[in-house]
């Protein structure tokens, strides 16, 4: 099972770093090494390794080694592999959409919404549908925040909503309306069958139902939330893992002054 | 008991006195209230179920129209039992007349309370023998199968599918598991009534239903067999739903069940109220099915800060322990919750966690604490994922817990494939073998980081306790105690399904399955 350890055999491929033709990278450049597990439904033996081989081989790789197995449970077998892929990437012509804000600190933010707004902005978030996770929200809002990033309630300028998990969307926009939010922040952690999608979509249309989808500055964010993802279903931003809560809000400050410019939404 | 950490047990006695005052004050309100979900439990404890024909399950039907009426604080037992004098019909046929609008139980004479007993009684004890049959079949498959050594290895099944389930878990058993729980669907605990038949769609989890609980009890009794193992099931009792809950897992022999009133009001904004009084039935129930419950101490960690809040999980677990035992769960089916969730960058995070989980060990010595995996921090490299888990399970061999939630190194990114089960049964089974007995070779050096560490967390949950026996749960829990979750007295879901006991009340049950009379 360990073929290809220590192996003398020449590396007989370009070894220099051409970004339009990117390829993996284990200890050569353009070696193209990937390690990859997965489970057949199949016995373990001599076939299944074929198996896995023969897919390693359709997904693209050379040189396909499946350096461990196991029969999980009569019928089903594990793989840990190794291979070389034939296939590389254009680097130089990726184009990513991304939130194109500065981000400040919480004392910058909160600096720019005094200079530049003149008032507290209100902040509303939820975990909403069925998702009963509030890690996520409340790492954005809580007081305390999370690795060391405060939460959008330690800021002086912002008026910051945290309704919790399993929020309906009807219950939400209604909260929104009463509390006259400039900013809705929508928390998805349960991503399995698209779930999210479906609830998240929902929530663009009845704020369009309402007429206050232009009013507000609507936000998405979790684990398997991008940017991309959030303008495709109508929302003005997504923030993915590793965003903190001056992300969010350095946004929110910098989007409600790009649109405004001190005029509020809701004539207070 | 030698405490390995130089605990002062006069302390840690007092913090339990303190805890009892608190559980004391929280009965004195649950004792005079029922709910929508107590009754619908008794319902089924009287052999009502099935659905209408617009699959409203028949207990709802028979509660809904009682609640409708203003008369639900008399509660079913005495309508039901009414009507049977009356009409000679049986719970069920009386159920579904009321679905049918035939029958109206609200307007029927009223007769002597021995006639309504009277009829009942068969039905009572038809219920209880149901639930002793199962007991007796658990303690049958121990002394025949016997089980897994503690702690017992606990993993989820999560597919949304009761059938793909059952692969899952027969796999995880057959690769070692002592306990599999069904991962409800996500909303389930929302929904205040509890769903028929078997189910093949759910997000994230599979709807708990009496027929589901069937199925897997059924899958893994066979394959128990297969290897020579009791297997245990569980699933949640929390929610909306506790007690109904907890009485189809009795019918159809579940062994462990999630069950707290503290993790739904903080955690699924459930009105405190209401999750208490049903808390109170559904753990007399456990505590009769010999169920061991499980508490969600562990979840104050995924919001509040693991090391600063360590105490406030000794403090639940405390109050929870009075909780349980004043609806008669004995100590052996205590499954008290705490959890790994110090940030892995904290210096000496290791030996904070060692002194936690010690601690807990020495001040519930006969609970089989429920011990929970890294969450928090489990960030997608699932490289250094499995690591956190490895330093998991030392903890949990080392302090001998319970029942060890074996964490998964894809934590955060999806519900455990058949692969992830299998990487973090031999995850746990290595260590637990390898180092089986370090917890009674090494002590602890007096002064050291790991006693100090554990009385500083005994003194901060004294105070805690002492301030909450001061204001009382409600209050506290208004206050944000807890988690720094607030949660109105008044508000969250489910407070319209409680009621004052009338005149008329009377639950039958508690008397009998309270003090574990099961084994008479």
């Amino acid at each position: 099972m360990s073929s290809g350890l220590y192996s003398m055999q020449t590396k007989d491929f370009d070894k220099t770093l051409d970004l339009s033709k990117v390829k993996p990278y284990g200890d050569t450049i353009n070696d193209g090494k990937v390690q990859l597990s997965f489970t057949l439904p199949v016995p373990s033996g001599a076939e299944a390794v074929e198996a896995a081989k023969q897919l390693l081989k359709q997904m693209g790789f050379e040189n396909p080694q499946v350096v461990f197995y196991r029969e999980l449970t009569p019928g089903f077998t594990f793989f840990n592999c190794y291979g070389s892929t034939v296939h590389t990437v254009n680097y130089s012509d990726i184009h990513v959409p991304k939130v194109e804000s500065q981000v400040m600190s919480m004392e910058e933010t909160d600096r720019f919404i005094k200079e530049n707004i003149g008032r507290p902005l209100v902040v509303i978030g939820a975990s909403t549908g069925t998702d009963a996770h509030t890690v996520g929200i409340d790492a954005i809002m809580n007081m305390k925040g999370y690795a060391g990033h405060y939460g959008l309630e330690r800021y002086e300028m912002i008026e910051a909503h945290n309704l919790g998990s399993q929020v309906p969307n009807e219950e939400f926009v209604a909260k929104a309306i009463e509390l006259k939010a400039d900013a809705l922040l929508v928390s998805q952690i349960v991503t399995q069958k698209d779930v999210h999608i479906k609830n998240m979509v929902e929530l663009v249309e009845l704020l369009e139902a309402e007429g206050i989808r232009d009013k507000v500055i609507l936000i998405c964010g979790g684990p398997r939330i991008t940017h991309e993802l959030a303008q495709e279903l109508g929302y003005d931003a997504g923030f993915g893992m590793n965003s903190y809560a001056d992300d969010v809000a350095s946004f929110i400050a910098q989007e409600f002054v790009r649109r405004n410019k001190k005029v509020n939404n809701y004539q207070k | 008991m030698q405490s390995k950490l130089g605990l002062n047990f006069k302390r840690v006695e007092y913090a339990r006195k303190t805890a009892k005052s608190i559980a004391d004050d929280v009965q004195n309100f649950v004792s005079n209230y029922t709910t929508i979900a107590v009754e619908r439990t008794l319902c089924r404890l009287l052999g009502i179920d099935g659905v209408d024909s617009n699959q409203v399950p028949l207990p709802n039907v028979v509660t809904d129209e009682l609640k409708s009426k203003g008369v639900l604080s008399h509660g079913a037992v005495f309508y039901i039992s009414n009507a049977m004098v009356n009409t000679s019909l049986n719970p069920q046929e009386i159920a579904e007349r009321i679905a049918d609008g035939t029958l109206d139980i609200t307007k029927l004479n009223v007769a002597p309370y021995e006639e309504r007993m009277k009829a009942i009684e068969p039905l009572i004890k038809a219920s209880i023998e149901k639930i002793k049959s199962k007991t007796a079949k658990r303690e049958q498959y121990l002394q025949t199968l016997g089980e897994g050594s503690r702690p017992y290895l606990y993993v989820i099944v999560a597919t949304g599918n009761i059938y793909e389930d059952v692969v899952q878990a027969e796999a995880a058993a057959r690769q070692g598991a002592d306990i599999i729980a069904v991962i409800r669907t996500t909303g389930q605990s929302l929904l205040d009534y509890v769903p028929y038949g078997a189910t093949t769609e759910g997000f994230g989890g599979t709807y708990a239903t009496q027929e589901n609980f069937r199925i897997m009890r059924k899958a893994l009794d066979k394959v128990g067999e297969e290897i020579g193992r009791y297997i245990r099931l569980c699933n949640y009792c929390s929610g909306l739903c506790m007690p109904e809950i907890a009485v189809m897992g009795a019918f159809e022999g579940l062994d462990v069940m999630l069950n707290d009133a503290l993790y739904g009001i903080l955690f699924r904004d459930i009105n405190m109220q209401r999750t208490l009084i049903d808390q109170f039935f559904s753990r007399v129930i456990n505590g009769f099915a010999g169920v061991i419950i499980n508490t969600g101490e562990d979840n104050y960690l995924t919001t509040a800060d693991a090391y600063e809040e360590a105490h406030t999980v000794l403090a639940s677990d405390l109050i929870n322990e009075q909780l349980a035992s004043l609806a008669g769960i004995p100590e052996e089916q205590m499954g008290l919750g705490h959890a790994f969730e110090m940030d892995p960058e904290l210096t000496n995070g290791f030996l904070y966690e060692l002194a936690q989980a010690q601690m807990t060990r020495e001040i519930f010595p006969n609970a089989p604490l429920k011990y929970m995996p890294p969450t928090k921090y489990m960030t997608g490299n699932i490289f250094k994922g499995h690591v956190q888990d490895a330093l998991f399970n030392i903890i949990g061999t080392w302090t001998h817990q319970g029942i060890q939630l074996l964490g998964m190194l894809t934590e955060a990114i999806h519900t455990p494939f058949m692969s992830d089960r299998y990487l973090s049964i031999e995850n746990a089974k290595y260590i637990f073998n390898n180092m089986r007995n370090i917890g009674d070779e090494i002590v602890f050096k007096e002064g050291g980081i790991v006693r100090n560490r554990a009385n500083q967390v005994l003194e901060g949950a004294i105070s805690l306790l002492e301030r909450i026996d001061n204001e009382g749960l409600f209050s506290a829990l208004e206050k944000g105690i807890f988690a720094d979750v607030k949660r109105p007295r008044n508000g969250g879901k489910g407070l319209e399904g409680v009621v004052e006991k009338g005149n008329n009340y009377i639950n039958p049950f508690i008397e009998i399955m309270k003090g574990g009379k099961r084994h008479e």
